[in-house]
């Protein structure tokens, strides 16, 4: 899924770069080439969505057809019946709220801790080379193997879950983070440097800024993370939020509940991934566009 | 270098500078200025090139009127004012380079140091690059230590050209430059009637090393 994504955002890339030269006045074959790129990009949206469209109308014709069981497979209009059923006392809303305020705050603890310690590691070298052994095991640790013993100590409730999502997410986002102010050119730091500045001269204005990339990509992993995290929580330790729902669901044998909140959860990650893919190619953007505007 | 400039502590022996004892306060020298210039340009490319060049200032919170005023006045001698809001990445080689001179000069130094800092231009831009800087080094009477591989720029631009010899290094020749020209361009001195002789002269020595 990140792969598709990121290659549409490649092509995206393009296509801007060639529209800036099309506004510099380029000759017909420049704007036949352009148009056959929309075109292409078009083409990709229609089969996306052709293929979204077909394989909902195949479940559904499946499942009324008696093709597949609807009690195990359910379908759409029953999910969507369902959707509809549960919106009206805003039962399902109060689930999805729980979810996605656990997921944001989680991953809102991860990037600050994170950052936090791959800055405090990067300037005290020392302590990062005895810590390096701890945070690998923890990182290699299945995170979930840990939501029982929180559970026991933290009891059940949102603490929990919002630890349980954060301790899937942390330790790879801290080794992720420190790596990156590690692979900021040794050049650039002598530089500062040569200019007279200091180690903590050379943190703020180099490593920081130079690590803005690292930063936002480390945090489309920590928000999908984050998500694991938290139904993981939820399907030990909650009343409340879609990973309840799906337990419950499978509990009670009721399978259009559980694979409603499945594709619940599928929007959501779509949504919260898009947003971040959002605010990077704004701050991609941004950096363009006052090229331009400026000169 | 480093230790010129610096950023190492020599293990024995001094610096002298005008005769007097370079101090090494742990992190760098005080004075005088030293100027270092790097290998690569090393703009950062989330600045501008005018905040690239302001950068020693800003590090050092010396961003007075005065001192912008003064870079901006390299900028515009050097041909970079109009670019002064673009970002690196727009930006040629040989530009690259003169803003990273200048970012540099920003600092008022009374010596540069100069590493290699064409390696990594092409040959074309090369020439006509160190024909710049030369020329900027020369204008602004600065005193400059380049360290180069290449002989035929080493003596287009020196006064002096000092032999080094391998490791550990020392000073194997002295050799002064004079050349009788009418043309200061890069093309200009290695056109000079005793190019040349200096060109052979030198790479005998150089030659002579690797025999050993």
């Amino acid at each position: 899924m990140k792969k598709i994504f990121n290659q549409r955002n490649r092509k995206n890339n393009n296509a801007a770069a060639d529209f800036t030269l099309a506004a510099a006045g380029i000759s017909s074959a420049q704007t036949a080439y352009l148009k056959s790129l929309r075109r292409y990009k078009m083409s990709v949206y229609i089969f996306r969505f052709l293929i979204l469209f077909g394989f909902l109308l195949l479940w559904e014709i499946a499942s009324f057809t008696g093709l597949v069981d609807s009690f195990f497979f359910s379908s759409p209009s029953r999910v969507v019946t369902l959707f509809i059923d549960m919106s009206r006392d805003f039962e399902i809303w109060q689930h999805i709220r729980i979810t996605l305020a656990e997921t944001l705050l989680s991953f809102l603890i991860i990037t600050v801790i994170s950052t936090v310690s791959a800055i405090l590691l990067i300037s005290l070298p020392k302590t990062a080379e005895v810590l390096e052994p701890i945070l690998v095991v923890l990182n290699a640790l299945p995170k979930s193997a840990l939501a029982p013993l929180i559970i026991v100590w933290l009891g059940t409730g949102m603490n929990t879950i919002i630890i349980a999502g954060i301790s899937v997410a942390l330790f790879g986002s801290v080794i992720n983070m420190y790596t990156g102010f590690q692979q900021v050119e040794k050049e650039k730091i002598k530089l500062i440097r040569t200019l007279g500045g200091t180690k903590r001269d050379a943190l703020r204005l180099v490593m920081l800024p130079a690590s803005v990339p690292i930063l936002i990509s480390n945090m489309k992993v920590n928000i999908g993370l984050a998500l694991v995290g938290v139904i993981i929580g939820e399907f030990l330790a909650a009343k409340q939020g879609l990973g309840y729902l799906i337990i419950y669901g499978s509990q009670v044998f009721q399978l259009d509940l559980l694979i409603m909140s499945i594709l619940i959860l599928c929007i959501i990650a779509l949504v919260l991934y898009q947003s971040l893919q959002l605010i990077e190619n704004r701050i991609n953007g941004k950096s363009s566009r006052g090229k331009s505007s400026r000169s | 270098m480093n230790i010129l400039a610096g950023l190492i502590k020599q293990d024995s022996g001094s610096i002298l500078y005008r005769g007097q004892s370079m101090l090494h306060d742990g992190d760098s020298f005080y004075t005088p200025r030293i100027g270092y210039m790097l290998q690569h340009d090393h703009l950062f490319e989330w600045r501008t090139i005018l905040k690239n060049v302001l950068l020693g200032l800003e590090i050092r919170k010396e961003l007075t009127k005065e001192n912008i005023e003064y870079v901006e006045e390299l900028l515009h001698k050097y041909g970079l004012y109009e670019f002064r809001h673009k970002k690196p990445s727009q930006l040629s080689g040989g530009m690259k380079q003169r803003a990273a001179l200048i970012r540099t000069l920003a600092l008022n130094p009374e010596i540069l140091l100069l590493d290699e800092p064409f390696s990594a231009l092409d040959y074309q831009t090369r020439l006509s690059v160190s024909g710049d800087i030369g020329s900027i080094i020369r204008e602004n009477k600065k005193t400059a230590v380049l360290v180069t591989h290449n002989l035929s720029e080493a003596i287009s631009l020196a006064d002096k050209i000092l032999v080094l010899s391998k490791r550990p290094a020392t000073i194997k020749k002295q050799v002064k430059i004079a050349l009788t020209i009418t043309d200061h361009s890069p093309l200009g001195y290695r056109s000079a009637k005793e190019f040349n002789g200096y060109f052979n002269e030198i790479w005998e020595d150089l030659c002579d090393e690797k025999n050993i």
